[in-house]
């Protein structure tokens, strides 16, 4: 897969095609990301933008401050959004359902608030980070990093999946299932839940990172976008939350949908797109695409 | 006589204004087969919850072999040998029911564990690859019981493992603890059949509003004024 994304680096002419594939694995990312904590412990995050803006600002300060390199950006940006992601599930994570989400909801708050008022980072104004300009193996920048994040979509799948067949990974079910059976059990709920929350923090920041050379003028309002934090739960959603494929396919269909509809119809209509496959989705087929394609095959 | 396996000392448990426990204390001996009884809410499942980590009492300590346990979260204690099984059942509805044993067998048990042979030994060997909603009243409280005896634990609290079972059932159920304490797991039963309870314990325990009013042999639980009053309210 790694060799083939490459492959089209060099064969296809048209620049457009990898801003449009940059964006739909990044949400390949967030989604998988996403699900480790949501799919797989039943913990919902409404927080995803912030752990998102985190890797970004954290990627950027590292880029203007240091001149580090975009794989340093990439790891310092995931380990950022994972401290957060630790901190955050300790404090949150003793409370359940709706109540975690509200306060992953009020943390993405609490970091943009604090990024609006931060000048080194440019407050709302946002501030320049420009890419290299040359790209080592690569006709043009943006081409490395769609490269780069494919590496990392296909990286975050490979923890999700290792995670989903390890005794960690069911021992998250667990806690989805029935959390005091689970401590009943052996299963130390809290510890894999902080675990997971780390993980899908860091694998979140590590989405953001290459976001600055993505767009160059880092801003608040664009990088806490609406966008992120929605798509990283209906993709999941309407892929199917219990097993790795799901946020693929929900990332692949609803994000290529997306970047479809941006170029044809109109590019505020991508949220409704995804508001009213949600519903669709939650109505008729609860458990996602992989659950509906599991009931029909059987 | 040996050090008891559990020992309860002067536990006491409120919920806000409501005293849920006060002043509890019990002796559970290794082996033995304990039964615990008395009208709802007097205080069962507290104390339940309280042996088994769940809920941390207010007051008084929890001892389990020679370690102090009051302070030890709920799988920590599952891995010292506490199982419990929960009184409505709490199967992990996503998972086979072999997979359901597999979570305590992975993540408490100190030895392995054959699930498949545990599963037939209750009956359930056809259902391994089954979900818990393909299952009957019975064979859930079966797989509440089977799951706890994956963790190879050396007390069992059998938390109204019996209830809304028929008379037939209740006596399958007995044979299957029974056999288990025969094998040298101690046996906590708490329960509201009386018949079964007292036929199956060697020490009853009576809990009324809170507080322990009675402990000694079937024969004299029976027989306690104490226990008649808080039973007929007379």
């Amino acid at each position: 897969m790694l060799i083939g994304g490459y492959a089209a680096t060099v064969a296809i002419a048209n620049d457009y095609y990898f801003y449009a594939g940059y964006i739909v694995l990044q949400y390949v990312v967030l989604a998988t990301a996403w699900n480790i904590l949501g799919g797989y412990a039943g913990y919902v995050n409404f927080g995803s933008a912030g752990f998102y803006a985190v890797g970004a600002y954290t990627a950027a300060i590292l880029c203007l401050a240091l001149g580090a390199p975009l794989p340093v950006m990439i790891l310092g940006g995931g380990l950022a959004a994972g401290v957060i992601g630790l901190a955050a599930g300790y404090l949150a994570l003793r409370i359940k359902d709706v109540y975690f989400a509200i306060a992953t909801l009020a943390l993405a708050v609490v970091v943009q608030t604090i990024v609006d008022n931060w000048d080194y980072v440019g407050g709302t104004r946002g501030i320049y980070v420009l890419h290299p300009h040359h790209a080592i193996g690569f006709s043009n920048y943006p081409r490395l990093l769609f490269f780069t994040m494919l590496v990392l979509a296909v990286g975050s799948v490979v923890v999700a999946r290792s995670v989903e067949h390890s005794r960690f990974g069911r021992g998250l079910a667990a806690i989805r299932d029935d959390e005091h059976a689970a401590e009943s059990a052996g299963v130390p709920t809290l510890r894999l839940k902080l675990m997971a929350a780390t993980l899908s923090g860091i694998l979140m920041g590590a989405a953001g990172a290459p976001f600055p050379y993505f767009v160059s003028h880092l801003e608040p309002s664009s990088t806490f976008s609406l966008a992120v934090a929605v798509n990283a739960i209906a993709m999941p959603m309407i892929g199917g939350a219990t097993s790795w494929a799901g946020p693929v396919i929900g990332a692949l269909v609803l994000g290529g949908a997306q970047q479809i509809a941006t170029v044809t119809i109109s590019s505020v209509l991508n949220l409704l797109i995804v508001g009213l496959l949600l519903i669709g989705f939650v109505i008729f087929a609860p458990e996602g695409i992989v659950g509906l394609a599991r009931r029909l095959l059987r | 006589m040996t050090a008891p396996l559990l020992r309860v000392a002067n536990l006491s448990k409120r919920f806000g204004g409501f005293v849920a426990l006060n002043d509890v204390s019990l002796e559970v001996a290794d082996g033995e087969r304990l039964g615990v009884i008395g009208p709802n809410g007097a205080g069962k499942s507290t104390l339940v919850n309280c042996v088994a980590g769940l809920l941390r009492p207010d007051a008084g300590r929890v001892v389990f072999g020679d370690k102090d346990i009051t302070a030890l979260p709920a799988h920590r204690r599952a891995r010292l040998g506490i199982a419990r099984s929960f009184q409505l059942p709490r199967p992990f509805r996503s998972m086979t029911l072999e997979e359901n044993l597999a979570i305590s067998r992975d993540y408490a048990a100190r030895e392995a564990t054959d699930a498949r042979a545990l599963l037939s030994q209750l009956g359930l060997g056809a259902k391994v690859q089954s979900l818990p909603r393909d299952l009957t009243q019975i064979e859930l409280r079966k797989l509440e019981l089977a799951r706890a005896l994956a963790a190879r634990p050396r007390l069992v609290i059998a938390d109204e493992v019996m209830a809304g079972l028929s008379h037939g059932e209740v006596d399958e159920m007995m044979g299957v603890l029974l056999a288990l304490n025969q094998g040298g797991i101690t046996i906590m039963m708490i329960e509201h059949i009386m018949r079964a309870v007292m036929r199956f314990s060697q020490r009853i325990i009576v809990l009324d509003a809170g507080r322990k009013i009675a402990d000694g042999a079937p024969v004299e639980i029976v027989r306690n004024e104490a226990v008649e009053r808080a039973y007929l309210g007379a």
